[in-house]
C-alpha cells in the first residue's frame, strides 16, 4: 500500500469501512487502531441511540461539545464528516448536487455544500449514492457556534429550515480586539445558561452538575495531551510526520470530552515519546526544512501535499489549525470565554501575527506554507497581511497555494509543486547563510 | 417640475460624485465618519455632532487592494479598501467597521494596517437575537463606539442628542417608505435609475436634509397625475444593483421597479428603532433585534422568499431580480430558499451577478430581455 493511500483513508478519520484498505507498509501505531475504534463508536453508539427513540444532533466543531456529554447526548459533526468524504475523494456527486438541484453557488465553503447535499439525500429530496451507507444520521437538532465563521450561521439556518429542526445557538461574536471583552463572555455565558436549559426540555435530559465537571476534566485533559502531542514535535529532527497529527484531530472535534480521547492521546504522547527516546520518526526521509502550515488541510490532495514535501526534505511540524481545539477553562464563565478565543479564525491579525510567531520559534520553522482555501474567506481575507508582518519580523520565508479542504477543483498539483520549489530555494539559501556565518 | 427635476438632479449628483459632498462638508468645518455596509450605527455618529458618510465602494480599477484580498472576496470590499489606500477617503476623521460577514472581520484588520492614517472602530453585532442577554452585550458594543468617537470629538455624546437623531433617522426612514410608495403611481418620473439615486444619496447626506429633499420630491410627485405604467413590474432583492448601466437595461425593456429588499435601499430604512422603552441606546439594540429578512442577520425558517411574494402582492409585482453580489456568501445561502418560495407562490425569479467592477452587460441584457417576456 502506497504511504499516500494511507494517509488517505487515515485522514478520512470518520469512516473506515467506505473504501477496502490497502495493506499497510508497515503497521499502524496502536493510537491509530484506537481512534479507529473511537470513531467507528462514534456512528455506532448515534445510530443505536436513533434506533431506541433518543434525539441525534449535529453539531459544529468547535461547539462547547462538554455540555451534550454532559447530558450524555449523541453527536455527529458534519464538518468533520466533509473533510472525510473529501479526503476519500468522494465529494464530487455531493458538489454536484449542491450546486446543481439544489441551487447553491459554487463560491459557498464546501464542507457545506457536502453536508447540505447530504442532508438533502437524508431528507429524500436527492438520490446521491451515500458512500458511507448513511453513517452520518439524520439530525434531531443543531448545536451551533459561530467562532469558526459566519457560514456556519448560515449553512446551520438552512439545515434547520430543511429538516425542519431547531437550533441551539450560541453566538461567540468576533473579537477585533487581542483579548475577549467581558461583555462577550457575559452575553455568551447567558446563552450557555438557556442553551442547557432548553436543551434539557428537548431532549428530556437532566443537567447534572457533577457530571459536568467531571467531563470538563476530562475536557481539559484531552487538550493538555493534545497540545503535548503537538509541542513534542519541537525535537529536532521531529518524532513525528506532522501530517499524521492531523489524523488524530477527530478525537478533539467529535470526542473532546471523552475518556476514549484520553486513551487516544495519551497513546499517541507515549508513541511519540518513544521514537524520542529512539531517536526515530515517522517522517520517512532525513527532515531536512521543518516548516509551519497554515490553514485547514487540503483533504483532497493531503496525498499530493505529502509527497511534494517528502521529496525535499520538509516536514510540517507546526500548524495553527490543529492546536484550534485546545481549549482550556474552569468553569461555565471560563468555558465562555475560551469558546470565544477557541478558533484561530477568530483571531484578529495581532493575535494571529502573535500565536504564529511564537510556533514559528517555538518549533524552529524554516518557512510557512499558507493554503489559500477557496473555501474559506475569513481565513484567506487577512492572510497576506499576517504574511507580511510575520515575514518582516521573523525573517522566515513563506509560500501560499490554492486549494480547498473539501473541493478537489480548486487546486493544481503543478502550482503546489512549484510554489514549494521555490520555498525550498529560499530555504536553502538561508540555511547556506547561516552555515557560512 | 422644475423643483422635482432639480432635487432629482441634486441627488443624482451625489451618487456620482460621493467626494464632492464629503468634501462640502468637511468645507463646513464638520467631521465626517465612514460608515461601512450595512447598518452601521449612524445614530451614535449623528448625535455626536459629525456627519455619518456611506462607505460601499464603486468602480475603480483594483490594484493596491490585490496585496490584502484574495480575487474571491467581495467586489464591495475590494473597492472599498482600494480608495481607502488611494487615499480617496482622505478627510474622514475615521471609518465605522460592522463584522457582518466573514469578509467584514478580515476588513477590520486590513483597514487598521492598510489605511493605517483614518482610524477603524469595529463593531460585532449579537446574531442570537432571540438571547435577552444580546441587548446588554449590543450596548457595550455601541458604547464602546461612543467612546472611540468621543476621541475624535473631544465631546462626549448626550442623551437628549441621541434621542433627537433616533427621531430624525425614523422620520428619515418614513420618508423613504412613503418615496417608494408614491414612486410607484409615477413610474414614468421615477425610473429604475431616479429611484436608486434618490435611496443611494441617502449615504451621503446628513439625515435630516436629505429627508427635506426627499419629501419635497414626494409633494412635486403627488402634484402630478398619476400614470399608468404599460410595462412589467419587479421587485428587487440582493445588496446593490448598480452601477446605472445595469439598471438602465430594465428600463430599457420597459420594466419599473416597484419594491426592493437591497442591503443598500429599503432594507435599512424598514425597520424603525422604538421610540420608548429605554435609553436611545437600548432602543437602538432592540431596533437591531426587530430588523428582518436580511441575510446578514441570523433568523430562522428563511423567511425572506416569503417576504418577497408578499411584496409583490403589496405593489402589483410579477417577478423578483436577485441581485447576487459575486462572492456574497450569506446572500448565496438565502438564495436556494428565496427561488424555491417564489416558485411556490408562482412568481418568477431571475438571479444576475452584481460586480462593482463590471464592464460589459450583454449577457446580462439577454438575461433580462428573455425575463420580461417570462413575466
Amino acid at each position: 500500500m502506497s504511504e499516500n493511500a494511507t494517509l488517505k483513508e487515515n485522514t478520512a478519520a470518520t469512516d473506515t469501512a467506505a473504501a477496502p484498505a490497502p495493506k499497510p507498509k508497515r503497521p499502524k501505531p496502536k493510537s491509530m487502531i484506537m481512534l479507529g475504534e473511537q470513531t467507528n463508536a462514534l456512528f455506532e453508539n448515534a445510530r443505536i441511540a436513533k434506533e431506541n427513540g433518543e434525539k441525534v444532533g449535529w453539531s459544529a466543531s468547535i461547539f462547547p461539545q462538554e455540555i451534550a456529554e454532559t447530558l450524555g447526548l449523541n453527536i455527529l459533526y458534519p464538518e468533520n464528516h466533509s473533510a472525510g468524504i473529501a479526503a476519500r475523494h468522494q465529494a464530487d456527486p455531493f458538489l454536484q448536487e449542491c450546486e446543481g438541484p439544489l441551487g447553491y453557488s459554487n463560491d459557498l465553503c464546501a464542507y457545506a455544500k457536502v453536508n447540505l447535499a447530504y442532508a438533502s439525500v437524508l431528507n429524500g429530496e436527492s438520490n446521491v449514492e451515500l458512500p458511507d451507507g448513511g453513517k452520518m444520521i439524520k439530525p434531531d437538532f443543531l448545536l451551533l457556534t459561530n467562532n469558526i465563521c459566519n457560514q456556519l450561521t448560515k449553512w446551520y439556518e438552512n439545515l434547520a429550515k430543511q429538516m425542519d429542526i431547531p437550533v441551539f445557538f450560541i453566538d461567540t461574536c468576533y473579537n477585533a480586539y487581542d483579548y475577549v471583552t467581558e461583555t462577550r463572555v457575559r452575553y455568551v455565558r447567558a446563552q450557555i445558561d438557556k442553551l442547557i436549559e432548553d436543551l434539557c426540555a428537548f431532549t428530556g435530559k437532566t443537567w447534572d452538575e457533577e457530571r459536568f465537571k467531571k467531563i470538563m476534566e476530562i475536557s481539559q485533559r484531552n487538550s493538555y495531551l493534545w497540545e503535548r502531542a503537538n509541542n513534542l514535535l519541537d525535537r529536532k529532527p521531529s518524532p513525528l510526520s506532522g501530517f499524521e497529527l492531523f489524523n488524530y484531530m477527530s478525537a478533539m472535534v467529535c470526542n473532546r470530552g471523552k475518556e476514549s480521547s484520553t486513551a487516544v492521546l495519551q497513546q499517541l504522547n507515549d508513541e511519540i515519546e518513544q521514537h524520542i527516546k529512539n531517536g526515530t520518526s515517522t517522517f520517512p526521509v532525513e527532515e531536512q526544512f521543518r516548516v509551519s502550515w497554515d490553514g485547514i488541510a487540503c483533504w483532497p490532495y493531503l496525498g499530493h501535499n505529502l509527497r511534494t514535501l517528502k521529496k525535499h526534505g520538509i516536514n510540517m511540524v507546526a500548524s495553527s489549525y490543529g492546536k484550534a481545539w485546545a481549549i482550556e477553562y474552569e468553569d461555565l464563565d471560563g468555558m465562555a470565554r475560551a469558546y470565544c478565543f477557541a478558533s484561530t479564525n477568530g483571531d484578529n491579525a495581532t493575535t494571529m501575527i502573535a500565536r504564529r510567531i511564537e510556533a514559528l520559534e517555538k518549533f524552529g520553522c524554516e518557512g510557512t506554507i499558507y493554503h489559500v482555501n477557496r473555501s474559506c474567506k475569513v481565513m484567506d481575507c487577512q492572510m497576506m497581511e499576517v504574511q507580511r508582518q510575520i515575514s518582516a519580523r521573523t525573517g522566515i520565508p513563506f509560500t501560499s497555494f490554492d486549494g480547498d479542504q473539501a473541493d478537489y477543483r480548486n487546486y493544481s498539483e503543478a502550482q503546489f509543486e512549484t510554489r514549494i520549489q521555490g520555498l525550498v530555494e529560499v530555504m536553502r539559501q538561508n540555511k547556506e547563510a547561516i552555515s557560512n556565518g | 417640475m422644475a423643483n422635482l427635476n432639480s432635487n432629482i438632479a441634486l441627488l443624482k449628483s451625489a451618487c456620482e460624485n460621493p467626494r464632492a459632498r464629503l468634501d462640502y462638508y468637511l468645507s463646513q468645518g464638520k467631521k465626517v465618519i465612514g460608515c461601512f455596509p450595512v447598518y452601521t450605527p449612524e445614530e451614535l455618529v449623528h448625535a455626536s455632532g459629525m456627519i455619518p458618510f456611506g462607505l460601499w465602494g464603486g468602480k475603480t480599477e483594483l490594484k493596491l487592494v490585490k496585496s490584502y484580498l484574495p480575487a474571491f472576496a467581495c467586489p464591495i470590499m475590494q473597492s472599498t479598501l482600494e480608495l481607502g489606500l488611494r487615499g480617496t477617503y482622505q478627510g474622514l476623521s475615521a471609518v465605522i467597521i460592522p463584522a457582518l460577514c466573514d469578509t467584514f472581520r478580515c476588513m477590520t484588520q486590513n483597514w487598521r494596517f492598510g489605511v493605517s492614517s483614518i482610524p477603524m472602530i469595529p463593531i460585532v453585532y449579537p446574531q442570537n437575537r432571540k438571547s435577552p442577554a444580546s441587548v446588554d452585550y449590543l450596548i457595550s458594543e455601541y458604547e464602546n463606539v461612543l467612546s472611540m468617537l468621543s476621541t475624535i470629538t473631544g465631546m462626549m455624546m448626550n442623551e437628549k442628542a441621541l434621542g433627537q437623531s433616533i427621531v430624525i433617522y425614523n422620520e428619515h426612514n418614513a420618508v423613504m417608505r412613503e418615496f417608494a410608495q408614491v414612486a410607484n403611481d409615477h413610474l414614468d418620473v421615477v425610473t429604475p435609475h431616479v429611484r436608486h439615486a434618490v435611496m443611494k444619496s441617502a449615504l451621503f447626506y446628513e439625515k435630516s436634509e436629505h429627508t427635506a429633499i426627499v419629501r419635497e420630491i414626494i409633494e412635486a410627485l403627488k402634484a402630478l397625475p398619476v400614470y399608468k405604467f404599460s410595462g412589467k413590474k419587479v421587485v428587487l432583492t440582493g445588496i446593490t444593483c448598480e452601477p446605472d448601466a445595469l439598471l438602465d437595461i430594465f428600463t430599457e425593456n420597459n420594466i419599473a421597479i416597484v419594491a426592493d429588499d437591497l442591503a443598500q435601499e429599503m432594507r435599512q430604512f424598514r425597520t424603525d428603532t422604538p421610540l420608548k422603552g429605554g435609553g436611545g441606546l437600548k432602543r437602538l439594540a432592540l431596533q437591531w433585534n426587530a430588523r428582518y429578512g436580511c441575510s446578514l442577520a441570523h433568523e430562522l425558517g428563511k423567511p425572506r422568499g416569503k417576504m418577497l411574494a408578499d411584496m409583490c402582492k403589496e405593489n402589483d409585482a410579477t417577478g423578483v431580480v436577485a441581485c447576487l453580489m459575486k462572492f456574497c456568501d450569506p446572500e448565496e445561502y438565502d438564495l436556494p430558499h428565496i427561488v424555491a418560495d417564489l416558485r411556490d407562490a408562482d412568481l418568477p425569479c431571475l438571479t444576475i451577478e452584481i460586480d462593482q467592477q463590471n464592464t460589459s452587460y450583454e449577457q446580462i441584457r439577454t438575461r433580462i430581455q428573455t425575463f420580461c417576456e417570462m413575466i
